[in-house]
């Protein structure tokens, strides 16, 4: 009997203080998005679907050396290469399954010509399972970029060495 | 209680209540538990087997994967013993950095699991706030890794980037955040006396059992026994920081929601003494042909080149022998057995999961008690399918 009344007790005398917190929450402005709508932008390291970059006068960064494909813990690069009319090396095809990507960012790290970058995009649902095997068009960006990551890495370049970008 | 009457029930693999797909198979008579046998198996991945046929960086995203709820406390724990084998010294911040990393991580999977034990106890709003105060820590990740969960930020010898510039200014604006929120669960819950009737004298395995189950984590300490690896035996510079060690008395569903709540407490602590003293310095060792040179050196030094290509292309080869090193992961005593053979892939991984250890003792905690505890006592043994199967 005597538990009974100090159980009954509690509920009366303590749980209001919880009550106090579920209450007071009516008046705080929710934190959660209004998701398709508006969106929370990623941050500048964020893994998401990967770019091919290019250098500053159109030509491909990407030299096929295949040390992403090396350095890929998932097996998802393929690559075949071939050489351009001045004899450069670069990608003939170069292929990535998204749906054995594990967006581990290793690919990015192994690059030495700074060539493949994990972008911004996270949104990318396909009906059929052939559009994840995405390719060199798919992932070339139409233009050098503004506002790339590579900028970022020669700021740090010129502070440490002194040195200006090596690009053509 | 009639004798011979009694009827089996399959809990899960589907139950929302045991947290991933654990099946518990229940003798009950009425509504007392007989007997209890958890089937586990349904997640495996085999994950020892596949860091042991890849090099020694490349299993590094496995272990992110296997308490996805912890992912920097697995990263770390991995490349600490691989540190070990290789005898690699990390650089003074990279120690403190990790520190800090690693007791956010704590939080991050207390707080889940706080939410997720509340729910399943019928305290909807709980999850909701805990899943709250968890997004700026998850914040962090991504500032740091570029990812919120499967980080794979902490890197043999090093970590893999910088900090981020505004680390200073997240760890602090979570380090604010946080304690309000723990002020609340506990204005929830602490006192509730449906929480309390619901955990109070529930799952109870006393320090002897325990100790006998070979349990780790809360659930150890829970019971009364001081036993904490950051404690005993120190890693990553933890001997140079100020916290305590919760204890239980009884060892029941209760003392182990007050501990974890203890813990997250006891965790600011540690990370606002690292964030206040984190020294300068580099973010990785300098140990040319093991780990990785810096990306302008890549750009400008020829031999950074070589060795970039080398590293990746061929990994490290590390010497003969085995090393076991444990890390205090938020759910127990995590360690990393790695053999290596003097090749550049491991001969054997074996992983130590908190989690799998744990959950043997559940027959313990449930049999003899009512139905209904049996999802208490899940929620107070926090696993991780994940890591139980791995």
């Amino acid at each position: 009997m005597n538990e009974v009344l100090k159980a009954v007790g509690n509920i009366f005398l303590k749980m209001p203080k919880g009550f106090v917190v579920t209450f007071k929450h009516l008046f705080k402005k929710p934190i959660t998005l209004d998701y398709p709508r508006k969106k929370n932008p990623m941050t500048a390291r964020y893994r998401g679907k990967h770019y091919l970059e290019r250098y500053d006068d159109g030509t491909e960064r990407c030299v096929c050396c295949g040390l992403c494909a090396a350095a890929c813990p998932a097996d998802a690069i393929y690559m075949e290469p071939e050489e351009n009319e001045k004899g450069e090396r670069r990608a003939k095809m170069y292929e990535i399954n998204l749906l054995r990507c594990i967006f581990c960012g290793f690919c990015e790290e192994a690059c030495p010509e700074e060539a493949i970058f994990l972008g911004q995009v996270y949104e990318f649902s396909e009906d059929n399972r052939n559009s994840f095997i995405v390719g060199k068009d798919d992932m070339l960006v139409p233009h050098p970029r503004k506002d790339n990551p590579l900028k970022r890495i020669y700021r740090r370049v010129r502070r440490v060495y002194g040195v200006t970008d090596k690009s053509k | 209680m009639s004798a011979g009457k009694t009827v089996t029930l399959n809990m899960g693999p589907q139950h929302p209540s045991t947290h991933g797909v654990l099946r518990v198979v229940l003798e009950l008579d009425g509504e007392r538990v007989i007997k209890a046998t958890p089937v586990i198996g349904y997640l495996h991945t085999g994950i020892e087997k596949t860091m042991e046929s890849k090099l020694y960086y490349k299993a590094l995203p496995a272990t992110d994967r296997m308490d996805y709820l912890s992912p920097m406390s697995n990263n770390l724990g991995y490349c600490l013993a691989v540190e070990k084998l290789m005898d690699i010294d990390v650089p003074e911040k990279v120690k403190w950095a990790r520190v800090c990393l690693a007791e956010l991580t704590r939080i991050k999977s207390h707080l889940v699991w706080l939410g997720t034990h509340a729910l399943d106890l019928g305290a909807m709003s709980m999850l909701l706030y805990a899943f709250r105060e968890r997004e700026s820590i998850v914040d962090i990740y991504e500032a740091c890794g570029g990812q919120r969960m499967m980080t794979s930020y902490i890197r043999i010898g090093g970590l893999a980037h910088e900090l981020p510039r505004d680390f200073d200014k997240l760890v602090r604006k979570a380090l604010k955040q946080i304690p309000q929120g723990v002020k609340d669960y506990e204005d929830l819950l602490t006192a509730n006396e449906i929480f309390i009737r619901r955990t109070r004298d529930v799952a109870v395995i006393s320090a002897g059992d325990a100790i006998d189950y070979s349990l780790s984590g809360p659930m150890l300490r829970g019971s009364g026994v001081n036993y904490d690896v950051r404690k005993a035996n120190p890693y990553s510079g933890y001997e140079n920081f100020d916290f305590q060690i919760p204890l239980g008395k009884k060892g029941d569903a209760y003392d182990r929601y007050l501990i974890r709540v203890e813990e997250i407490k006891q965790s600011l602590r540690i990370i606002q003494q690292a964030i206040d003293g984190m020294p300068e310095g580099p973010y990785r060792a300098h140990i040319p042909g093991v780990v990785l040179p810096p990306k302008e050196d890549i750009l400008y030094k020829m031999e950074s080149m070589i060795f970039h290509f080398k590293i990746i292309t061929e990994g490290f080869k590390a010497p003969c022998g085995s090393v076991y090193q444990a890390v205090e992961a938020p759910k127990g005593e995590l360690g990393f057995y790695i053999a290596g053979d003097g090749t550049n892939k491991p001969n054997r991984v074996r992983v130590r999961p908190p989690s799998f250890i744990n959950l043997a003792s559940l027959p313990k905690l449930v049999e003899g008690g009512l139905f209904s505890d049996v999802v208490c006592a899940i929620g107070s043994v926090d696993i991780v399918l994940g890591e139980v199967d791995r």
